[in-house]
């Protein structure tokens, strides 16, 4: 045993062996974070067996009533349950959020990857229109894209689309600039030099590497996703009323502000809140573990 | 550098080109018919005849082709005309962008110098004291206000210093007529609002920012000259920091437009965030165009600036080519 391996800890060369062990393993925000998620995860997916949409009725006896027992969030300005509404809205919201983030990373990881793999002419076309989405606002770029494709697909997949559109760019940056630098790399070039075809170092040296920058990447903008989707929700222009996300119920809840009904805009939005913040402690640690020197990508 | 200006300039009229082409484009391929919405929205009614339609149509150089609608919007715009509103019926576009305008230039500015001033006090404050209550406290804020929705935030703000505590307006300008058309009180709410949606960032930033260049060789020899940690953070480690600061400054304020489409609305801010709402939800696709160029031509040169900036306030960079 050399001097080195004596002064590492015992604890780092234990094999990692069962998920409960890495869990064991993550600093103490990461499982609080990762706990918060997966509860919330499973809230939305079970939303219909927890709290049926069909028991929310308009109780106009029950206008406005604070959080209870029966109502953990109260009502709203109709006497409907909130709990219920905000489990389904958060549903509609991390569907379409999600949706919206897989179809930025798959995109930028396809752009991105070609033009890095590429090169070229076929790099110069792909970053000048890196460029042209690079320039824009997101949110009102999307709003726009949101005014017009919303006749040709519907409100559901104009919003994921237009999140998507306006956030391909950076992922689509990472993963060329991860190709570049992983290209000119001693075990890519020697294994080129080996005589690997074109396909093999693709799949054996760059794929791996990319499929970590994607995952993380993916994590990073599931937060702006729900950002978005609820912003366009927010100002009527998102989800329909019938399936109303987070977003639509912040909206809604403006009626019961003015009448003090807090609750109707504090429990919506704190699990929107809740959900993001738990999300971005998991997105920090993935990117400081992935890339310590890079600190500044905590947006997109 | 002339050149890297040239360059960015030069570039902006082809993005600009590209946005409103795709817009055309999309506009093309969508079965929605403005014509109907229109007259069905002027009217009150669905079943207005053919006839009606067709004359709004043409009166809106609508029944051209895909091709032919972009190429007169482009002439017009090369002579500045953006065509008349559709929101505000009757008043040319540029009129309406120019009307509303001010009222958004305060509030962008407002904002930009809350957040500016407020993260660098804050993140020197969590830099200077880490580990103490006070870091943990600006950490925990700047959490919060990167990750909470800015319009919940604004409706959760609204509720408890206008609607609980009376306090300050929930919304609108105030009296009209006053000197600047709004009363600064108006302000105050909008303004921190859109703020606390990028000053989290910021403030992270600085902070990590200088707790990074504290371990700089020069920083260290002036503490051990005698310069008290303060002195040195400020002195010697802030300027260092300040560089990085430029650039993420310059990208990410203009990022406060797509905030102040929310705010502006929900206060009531009349302003182009809340006519941009409006256009979107009227669908007048001309007017919400010429807002999201301008957007662009803000984010471009916010970008430029800070590159500028940089290259000034660097002398590592002044000498290398382009």
């Amino acid at each position: 045993m050399t001097a080195f391996g004596l002064l590492r800890t015992p604890d780092r060369r234990r094999p990692l062996t069962g998920a409960a062990r890495r869990v064991a393993r993550l600093p103490g925000a990461v499982q609080i974070a990762t706990g918060i998620v997966v509860v919330l995860l499973l809230a939305a997916l079970f939303a219909p067996w927890l709290r049926p949409m069909d028991t929310v009725t308009v109780d106009l006896g029950a206008r406005l009533t604070p959080p209870s027992w029966s109502a953990p969030m109260g009502t709203d300005t109709v006497g409907r349950d909130l709990f219920t509404l905000v489990l389904h809205g958060l549903r509609v919201s991390l569907l379409v959020s999600a949706a919206a983030a897989v179809v930025a990373a798959l995109l930028g990881g396809a752009i991105g990857g070609l033009a890095g793999a590429v090169g070229g002419k076929v790099d110069a076309i792909v970053m000048r229109i890196v460029d042209v989405f690079a320039a824009q606002n997101h949110f009102l770029f999307g709003l726009l894209l949101v005014v017009l494709t919303r006749p040709l697909f519907g409100s559901v997949v104009a919003v994921t689309l237009s999140v998507a559109v306006t956030h391909w760019v950076s992922t689509a940056r990472i993963v060329r600039s991860e190709i570049l630098s992983l290209r000119s790399r001693p075990f890519v070039l020697a294994s080129i030099n080996a005589g690997a075809s074109r396909l093999h170092v693709a799949r054996r040296h760059l794929l791996p590497h990319v499929v970590q920058a994607l995952a993380l990447t993916f994590v990073l903008l599931v937060p702006h996703a729900i950002f978005h989707e609820s912003g366009y929700s927010f100002l009527g222009l998102g989800m329909p009323p019938t399936r109303a996300s987070l977003g639509n119920l912040v909206a809604d809840s403006q009626r019961s502000l003015l009448l003090g009904g807090w609750w109707a805009t504090l429990f919506p939005g704190g699990v929107l809140f809740v959900f993001c913040a738990a999300v971005g402690t998991i997105g920090a640690w993935g990117r400081d573990r992935l890339d310590p020197r890079s600190r500044s990508e905590l947006e997109l | 550098m002339w050149r890297m200006i040239g360059v960015r300039l030069l570039s902006l009229p082809a993005i600009m080109l590209a946005v409103a082409l795709l817009t055309f484009a999309l506009m093309w391929a969508s079965p929605y018919d403005p014509a109907a919405t229109y007259v069905a929205a002027l009217t009150g009614q669905d079943g207005a005849s053919q006839e009606v339609r067709d004359a709004y149509a043409a009166a809106w150089g609508l029944d051209a082709s895909g091709p032919q609608q972009f190429w007169a919007w482009l002439t017009n715009v090369t002579r500045g005309d953006l065509g008349i509103s559709r929101e505000v019926p009757g008043v040319p576009v540029t009129r309406v962008l120019l009307d509303r305008l001010p009222a958004t230039v305060l509030l962008l500015g407002a904002s930009t110098v809350i957040v500016l001033v407020l993260s660098l006090v804050l993140g020197v404050l969590a830099a200077r004291f880490r580990g103490s209550p006070i870091d943990t406290g600006v950490r925990m804020l700047s959490y919060v206000g990167t990750f909470a929705p800015s319009f919940w935030l604004a409706l959760l703000a609204v509720y408890f210093f206008a609607i609980w505590g009376g306090w300050l307006p929930a919304g609108g300008t105030g009296d009209v007529r006053t000197e600047t058309g709004i009363e600064l009180r108006y302000l105050i709410l909008p303004a921190t609002t859109l703020a606390i949606s990028q000053l989290g960032w910021f403030t992270l930033f600085v902070r990590d920012t200088l707790l990074d260049r504290m371990r700089d060789d020069h920083v260290r020899f002036a503490e051990a000259q005698g310069a008290s940690r303060t002195g040195a953070l400020i002195r010697s480690a802030l300027p260092n920091a300040l560089l990085p600061y430029v650039t993420l400054a310059g990208a990410h304020l203009p990022e406060l437009i797509g905030g102040a489409i929310l705010i502006e609305s929900i206060f009531g801010w009349p302003g182009l965030g809340n006519l941009a709402r409006r256009a979107a939800v009227s669908v007048d696709v001309p007017l919400l165009l010429a807002i999201v160029l301008g957007g662009a031509v803000l984010t471009v040169l916010g970008n430029l600036l800070a590159d500028i900036g940089y290259r000034l306030l660097d002398p590592r960079t002044r000498r290398s080519p382009a």
